[in-house]
């Protein structure tokens, strides 16, 4: 990518924060966004799970009544997301039909379509919100982003479960490249704390079970951990080409130097290291960099007993043992179609702030983990021209890898 | 129990401001919805379909485009409600 993309904002709304700066805060402190969960849906539909990670700062206090009424929860997330990362840019006035957004979601309005079943069930079909359909299609908080911001060079939504947002800023990159637009909101959001899709990844047992001690179940590479902790929220980045952002003066975080998306064509839900592999030597391929320039992965690392291992072998095979590997789905819970945009922004601000955050929860590591894990506090990361990894799988066999390089 | 024409207008600018945002006060019996209010036709349902539950009335699709103005609509649910 000799015609760079270059980060010039970033938004983020999450468990650990209502925004970019106390998420960042407490994720460098080691903090757990997972609590218990208080609803009471919990005991009336005697939920498996108990827990999970809910955003920091409810969507209901920033956003207005019509904003809450009109869009899912998965949307509002976006907007907030949105919101912040355009201010951070700078709200800069430009050409419309060179703005873009792409904004994915892994499973889209869920709450409004079980919340109008429901309604439809207990009322009748008068009582099915006339709302209902833009509300809940996965495209929605795209287009929500692109109404926000005038964006009119396309408004696009991957959709590849939880390898969504790390897709969304590869896509978006490409768009930039490809020359359609200049400047590009992406990212990703998920709202998926509900009976339901608990219930779900519960039966396919992906999540911890561990209800007695919600803060510790996300621990990636330990050798006791028994799933994921679902989380919800969204993060946003604006993409620019680096011209246009000089042009304009605008502050640059760092680049997008790679990406690589592969697709296993193997199994539904099981992931593939060999489809991983590819995914991560094509980005590098791609960045023109050497493995030796990799000082930081954000892994996708979601606490499953099949997956974390899988990634850390495709890591080491790839880079060797020399990156500082963090696991932030320790403390954030996994955002499904969120989580590869919020780590995309932990990894801009590791590179910024030269500080890998810690992985928490890991007392007994793996014993043959071939990586080097960044455990409990932050590590210094070195000075001078570095990039960093973000990993981003999904069910469905879909494997997106981002390098970020330092400007 | 029936709600006097005041309740009922109280209500819908209630449920207006709710959806739309805009304050109680803009909402009089003389304002069009389309004309005064900006509410688009999918915002329309969606005002009939809660002031329909608030009310305990119902408000025939074929009859939302006659309520032209927000008197029309406290009108109408006035007479449906008894």
């Amino acid at each position: 990518m000799t015609n760079h993309v270059v980060i010039t904002g970033l938004g983020v709304t999450s468990p650990l924060g209502g925004d970019v700066a106390s998420t960042w805060e407490a994720a460098l402190a080691g903090r757990s966004g997972v609590n218990s969960l208080e609803h009471d849906w919990v005991e009336q539909y005697d939920a498996p799970v108990r827990f999970a990670g809910e955003l920091a700062v409810p969507a209901a206090e920033v956003l207005s009544v019509p904003e809450t009424r009109r869009m899912d929860p998965s949307a509002q997330y976006a907007v907030v997301a949105a919101r912040e990362a355009w201010a951070d840019a700078g709200s800069p006035e430009l050409d419309p039909t060179r703005l873009a957004t792409v904004v994915a979601s892994g499973i889209g309005g869920v709450w409004t379509l079980l919340s109008q079943w429901d309604n439809y069930k207990e009322k009748g079909p008068r009582r099915v919100s006339p709302l209902t359909v833009p509300m809940l299609m996965p495209n929605a908080p795209s287009a929500q982003v692109s109404m926000l911001v005038g964006a009119r060079a396309g408004a696009h939504t991957p959709v590849s479960a939880c390898a969504s947002g790390a897709e969304a800023i590869g896509y978006a990159a490409q768009i930039i490249l490809s020359g359609r637009a200049d400047v590009v909101l992406a990212g990703g959001t998920e709202a998926p704390i509900h009976p339901l899709p608990l219930a779900a990844f519960a039966r396919m047992q992906a999540l911890s079970t561990r209800n007695d001690d919600p803060q510790g179940a996300s621990r990636p590479y330990d050798v006791t951990r028994d799933g994921f902790v679902m989380g919800e929220g969204a993060g946003i980045v604006v993409l620019e080409r680096e011209s246009h952002a000089r042009a304009r003066g605008a502050h640059i975080y760092a680049r997008i130097a790679g990406f690589g998306i592969t697709s296993d064509a193997a199994d539904i839900a099981a992931p593939s290291p060999e489809g991983q592999e590819r995914a991560m030597r094509a980005a590098l391929a791609e960045s023109e960099l050497s493995a030796s320039d990799i000082v930081h992965v954000n892994a996708h690392a979601t606490s499953t007993p099949v997956g974390d291992m899988g990634e850390a072998g495709v890591i080491a095979k790839v880079l060797g043992d020399r990156a500082a590997v963090s696991a932030t789905k320790s403390m954030t819970g996994h955002l499904l179609g969120g989580a590869g945009a919020l780590e995309t922004i932990f990894t801009v601000l590791a590179l910024r702030d030269r500080k890998a955050p810690p992985t928490i929860n890991v007392t007994q590591p793996e014993p043959d983990l071939p990586i080097d894990l960044v455990r409990d506090v932050p590590r210094d990361l070195p000075a001078g021209d570095v990039a960093a990894f973000n990993n981003g799988f999904g069910f469905g066999g879909h494997n997106a890898s981002l390098i970020i390089a330092s400007v | 129990m029936a709600h006097s024409e005041d309740e009922i207008l109280a209500g819908l600018a209630e449920i207006v401001n709710e959806e739309t945002g805009l304050p109680t006060d803009a909402v009089t019996t003389d304002k069009s919805f389309t004309e005064d209010l900006d509410i688009d036709s999918l915002t329309m349902m969606t005002v009939v379909s809660v002031a329909e539950e608030k009310f305990g009335v119902t408000i025939p699709d074929e009859e939302v485009k006659n309520l032209a103005t927000v008197g029309d609509a406290v009108r109408y649910i006035a007479q449906a409600q008894s």
